[in-house]
């Protein structure tokens, strides 16, 4: 299945943000729902189970200079597996511009055994707006061994090298379960805040959590492991951390 | 002296780099308590091969490339893999450890070669990054883009194999073995690397490891330890 949707949204010049483009197909469905603060929120609702093997799905974001977007899932996207030797791809592109935010929040993407599944995401923050950025995998449902999934994230802070980092699981990662990646652990992600206004803090580690202030712009990394779906969101909650959306 | 003899030299843990001061990030993998034998330290060289492995030896690569390819834009081409890899980096330990073994390596490289041209390299505070100045060392000594990618894989796991030999006192015949069985895939591993040489700087390998991020920066904070990182 091929789907593609967009997302344009647009500062209203009262303080507030309004969608110039809402569009979305099957299984990629945008809906709005009533947010709160200047910030518009809206849910990708997965029209179909998935994503398959053979499934390329491409999600368009452009957020305006100060413009500020919510973007979540409604459930754990299940990579599966389909005809063999095929993958199933999600491509967020997005894009930030001058005093603009976007905060992607998604749900968890669970590798399924079997599934061959490839997420990138490439977003461009313009100096001085916003993001924050959620990446979660859970490696196999419960009980299973997963198949392979990478999640590849690059991101760019004006016009310059934020973040590229791609976590790859499963049977086509060497080493991908052992101590020098995940050390067994079934769950891991990060969450990426880019924020000029936020003071410079230092590295910190607290078991497998770790805050670590990026080279390339007002920005900080959390990455984590842990035991268990519920346990990764608690250590990438993200929604503490933001401000006036 | 042939090229052979010079990939041995540079290759060599004997190379006067200080290569010896580190682990590969092993030290903190073992005080975790995550490797402990010689299974773990297989399945830890195997995760290290296919990450900072990997990511190493495509930007020592690239600088090889940057720099054998005469290019007039040689300097920002080095400053634009310096960020990338910065981007790569997330852990800040790691960026300075990175930067750290660079220099070491290239007050090395400028003794040794005076006349190769190291003033390309970015003038970023705390230095260039290890794999740049690899990349620039292997370019002086006259060795391929292939052997390059090689040399830097090489440092991957034997620098983490014979600490492990010291920190956990394993049989040093065993650890040689277990070595000598992973070569075919720091071969490969060294060829793919060599290939993304020649992808635009943002495309090369970002293989991230949270362990490696999170093992860097609890060892930075230990103020007794055996080796740098």
């Amino acid at each position: 299945m091929r789907a593609y949707a967009r997302l344009v949204a647009r500062a209203d010049g009262r303080g507030g943000t309004v969608l110039a483009e809402l569009r979305g197909e099957t299984p990629l469905l945008l809906r709005q729902t009533p947010g709160r603060g200047r910030a518009v929120t809206v849910y990708v609702v997965g029209g179909a189970a998935g994503p398959l093997a053979g499934d390329d799905l491409r999600l368009e974001i452009d957020v305006g200079p100060g413009a500020a977007v919510r973007l979540h899932t409604v459930a754990a996207s299940v990579a599966l597996p389909g005809r063999p030797g095929v993958v199933s791809r999600m491509v967020v592109r997005a894009v930030v511009r001058d005093g603009g935010a976007l905060h992607w929040l998604p749900e968890q993407l669970v590798a399924a055994a079997g599934c061959a599944h490839l997420a990138e995401s490439r977003v461009e923050v313009a100096a001085g707006a916003r993001l924050t950025w959620r990446d979660e995998v859970i490696c196999g449902r419960y009980g299973e061994a997963p198949g392979s999934a990478v999640v590849h994230t690059r991101v760019d802070y004006d016009g310059r090298p934020l973040l590229r980092q791609s976590l790859a699981v499963g049977p086509g990662a060497p080493g991908w379960a052992g101590p020098a990646v995940l050390g067994g652990a079934p769950a891991t992600g990060s969450l990426l805040v880019v924020d000029p206004s936020l003071p410079h803090e230092s590295a910190t580690v607290e078991g497998t959590v770790a805050r670590l202030p990026l080279a390339g712009g007002p920005a900080t990394l959390w990455t984590a492991t842990a035991a268990d779906a519920h346990t990764l969101r608690a250590h990438l909650e993200g929604e503490p951390l933001l401000t006036e959306v | 002296m042939t090229t052979s003899s010079l990939l041995l030299l540079v290759a060599d843990g004997r190379f006067p780099a200080g290569a010896h001061a580190h682990s590969g990030g092993l030290e903190a993998a073992v005080a975790a308590g995550r490797v402990t034998d010689l299974a773990t330290l297989e399945a830890f060289l195997a995760g290290r091969l296919a990450t900072a492995g990997l990511v190493g030896a495509a930007f020592a690569a690239a600088a090889h490339r940057a720099v054998t390819s005469g290019s007039a834009v040689r300097g920002s081409t080095l400053a634009l893999l310096d960020a990338e890899l910065d981007a790569r980096t997330a852990a800040p330990a790691l960026r300075t450890v990175s930067r750290r073994q660079g220099r070491a390596l290239l007050r090395a490289g400028r003794a040794i070669w005076p006349e190769a041209s190291f003033d390309d390299l970015p003038a970023t505070p705390g230095g260039a990054h290890q794999p740049l100045v690899l990349g620039l060392l292997c370019a002086a000594a006259g060795l391929s883009r292939a052997e390059t990618a090689t040399v830097a894989v090489h440092g991957t796991v034997t620098g983490a194999a014979s600490a492990a030999v010291r920190l956990l006192g394993l049989d040093p015949y065993r650890v040689q073995a277990l070595l000598v069985g992973l070569a075919g895939r720091c071969d490969g591993i060294a060829a793919a690397a060599a290939r993304a040489a020649d992808d635009p700087p943002e495309r090369p390998a970002a293989a991230a490891a949270p362990l490696a991020d999170i093992h860097a920066e609890a060892h930075a904070t230990w103020e007794v330890r055996l080796f740098a990182s």
